[in-house]
């Protein structure tokens, strides 16, 4: 009874500063205690990367409405920015070159936002597919950027920072939860400040939010950098702490998508929808394969489990985009409502 | 609860009194400068008016008439590919006056009003806003030359709650950068209470404390409109464009309404294009008419003398023929 009465009182208790404190507390205190390298590499740090990534591209989708398919490329940008600053720059502290990284990314993603003061929805998307297969080219082609190698492969550099190793599966989780939580609060205060009220003004009205006085093509392009920024610091996490050696295939359109799904499929327009999405991006597969090896019949082979997870997503966005545009967060606000409101 | 906002909306009224007092003051001053003949440098002139609508790219015009003109239509002309939306309307209003538009539908209302706030390029004459004459208005400065609008069919920002829409309305006044923003600098500080004070204030005047957490689309028609009236007042605009606000309203919020606007007028000193179909409200609220017909000015003139024009009721009674006119 207390209880409920406690809950009622503050009705988004998860969103809420107690809800993060023990979030925040759950991952870095409890979790490295408990977790077996297998969650920490094979679940936590992918999903940290990724949630990073719909972050990123959320800002740009979700709160400016501005459609981009090009996330992979901003990632390799990053990856890649990153790889080289290490590598040409000695001496430079890792947190520099990840800054480093994010700003050649928000450069590109500047420059690739471009068409967005003259194109909107399907065909601005179209046109962020220009920045993707551009990407993939160059990462190809020069091999400078790659330091020469064959096929473009780069190998992560020693995760060290102020002579801590983060090396190890728990290192590289808490090095990436580190990033996610530092850009996660930044985003946070990103939409909730004028020029995050601005971004949601482009989205839903652009012609009153010029009335108004909203510099509507400055925020375009503010929105694809500050979104390229997010995006490709999940590019180094991606690269550097969850995969240690990519390729510029590792960044291709499928990649773009996946991004795309979680942002969809978390809800639009929210910080917590990329999160949501990203756990069930990451878990869904595992979530499959298990229930494979209970099914009577030999399971899954490999082919088959892709082959279910793609007609699974696939058919959870377009239930999601029919039933609840609004993504998991909403479905969780309603179900969260629901559960403190009976008697 | 009100009582605590009376108190304090008191005191913002004395200051807007005071404002308008001083202003008027130097319009005095301003005027016998005038004729005495003197040429008043631009300057000068800067302090008299309040800021920027002296750019460049912009004509000179009569400096006297600039003053309490806030608004000047002159032989403005819009055709959509063949189509006469309306046709050499002129058009004047003067600071502190509520200038009606009145019509049948697809008389060519909103679209002067959209071209008039820069989102239609008309393909002759001209609209002087303050002191800038432009051929055709730059929709994005117009929050900066002192002009708000409300739409006929709603653009609020639909996921945005209203107070934040109210706070939007701000966004062409906004001087602290993203990165003092982010940081939380004393200047992004202080502007942005500034901000949620004025915003608070006239969520306060408008009824709509009660809502103000609401997001905006859940609530009905009537108060988004109240929503977007907010939000065009909170920039206190020297020009205020009211496309419809009353549409699909009852009687008793037609009333509020009609008082809501008539405070803007006195506390703002602002020039009010109104649109409006309701002649009864139209003659209370309105100091100067203006009736458009297929495009072109038939009549204009006190509510009273427009009442009286036989083209006028010519108009109307036609409209009465046509029922499918009546249609929003
Ligand atoms: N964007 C547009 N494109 C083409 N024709 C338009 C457009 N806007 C308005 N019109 C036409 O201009 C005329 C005047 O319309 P409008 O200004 O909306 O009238 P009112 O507001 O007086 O009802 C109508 O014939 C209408 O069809
Ligand atoms: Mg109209």
């Amino acid at each position: 009874m207390t209880t409920a009465i406690a809950l009622s009182a503050k009705p988004r208790n998860l969103s809420g500063p107690v809800g993060v404190a023990v979030l925040l507390a759950t991952a870095f205190g409890l979790v490295p205690l408990v977790g077996s390298d297998y969650l920490f590499e094979a679940i936590l740090t992918p999903f940290l990367a990724l949630a990073l990534a719909g972050l990123g591209l959320n800002l740009l989708t979700g709160y400016a409405g501005l459609l981009s398919l090009g996330s992979a490329a901003f990632m390799a940008v990053g990856a890649y920015a990153a790889f080289n600053l290490s590598l040409r720059v000695p001496g430079l502290p890792l947190p520099v070159s990840i800054l480093g990284a994010g700003l050649v990314a928000a450069a590109a993603g500047l420059v690739a936002g471009l068409p967005a003061l003259r194109l909107r929805g399907f065909y601005l998307a179209v046109s962020t597919l220009a920045a993707q297969f551009f990407v993939a080219w160059a990462l190809n082609r020069i091999g400078w950027l790659s330091n020469d190698s064959p096929s473009g492969v780069i190998n992560a550099p020693r995760l060290v920072v102020a002579g801590l190793s983060f090396e190890d599966a728990r290192g590289r989780y808490l090095f990436s939860l580190t990033v996610v939580a530092l850009l996660t609060v930044a985003a946070w205060r990103l939409v909730r400040s004028p020029t995050g009220r601005n971004l949601v003004a482009i989205r839903d009205q652009e012609i009153a939010a010029r009335i108004v006085g909203v510099k509507v093509a400055r925020t375009k392009l503010l929105a694809f950098a500050l979104s390229s920024f997010v995006v490709g610091i999940a590019g180094v996490l991606w690269a550097f702490a969850y995969l240690r050696t990519v390729e510029p295939a590792g960044f291709n359109l499928d990649r773009s998508f996946q991004i795309l799904f979680i942002v969809i499929i978390g809800g639009l327009g929210t910080l917590r929808g990329a999160f949501l999405g990203a756990g069930f991006i990451v878990v869904l597969p595992l979530a499959l394969s298990r229930l494979g090896a209970v099914l009577p019949g030999d399971g899954f082979d490999s082919g088959t489990l892709e082959m279910v997870q793609r007609i699974v997503l696939g058919a959870l966005i377009v239930a999601v985009l029919i039933r609840e545009p609004a993504g998991l967060a909403a479905l969780l606000d309603r179900a969260g409502r629901r559960l403190r409101l009976p008697a | 609860m009100r009582q605590i906002f009376a108190a304090d909306e008191s005191l913002s009224w004395v200051r807007a009194d005071f404002e308008a007092m001083a202003s008027s003051a130097s319009l005095l001053i301003f005027r016998v400068q005038s004729l005495l003949g003197q040429v008043v440098p631009l300057r000068h002139r800067s302090v008299v008016r309040r800021p920027s609508s002296a750019a460049s790219g912009v004509l000179a015009c009569g400096v006297e008439a600039a003053e309490a003109t806030a608004l000047a239509v002159e032989g403005l002309t819009l055709a959509f590919g063949g189509a006469v939306a309306f046709e050499a309307i002129d058009l004047t209003v003067q600071a502190g006056e509520i200038h009606a538009v009145i019509g049948p539908n697809g008389a060519g209302k909103s679209s002067l009003i959209n071209a008039i706030s820069g989102l239609y390029a008309p393909q002759s004459g001209s609209v002087r806003i303050g002191a800038a004459r432009f051929s055709r208005v730059p929709a994005h400065r117009l929050a900066a030359l002192g002009v708000a609008r409300t739409f006929q069919n709603l653009a609020l920002f639909k996921g945005l709650s209203v107070f934040e829409n109210v706070l939007s309305g701000l966004a062409g006044a906004q001087r602290a950068g993203l990165a003092a923003q982010m940081l939380g600098l004393p200047q992004a500080r202080r502007e942005a209470r500034a901000q949620r004070e004025r915003a608070a204030d006239v969520i306060a005047r408008l009824d709509l404390a009660g809502v103000a957490d609401r997001p905006v689309g859940t609530l009905p028609f009537g108060v988004q409109k109240r929503v977007e009236l907010a939000r065009a007042l909170v920039a206190r605009p020297r020009l205020l464009l009211l496309d419809e606000p009353m549409a699909g309203m009852t009687a008793t919020e037609k009333a509020e309404m009609s008082r809501f606007i008539r405070e803007a007028r006195e506390s703002l000193g602002s020039a009010i294009v109104l649109i409006e179909h309701d002649i009864g409200v139209v003659m209370r609220l309105s100091d100067r008419v203006t009736v458009l017909d297929h495009g072109r000015r038939i009549a204009h003139g006190t509510p009273a003398q427009v009442q009286a024009n036989p083209a006028v009721i010519a108009a109307y009674l036609g409209l009465a023929d046509e029922p499918e006119a009546e249609a929003a």
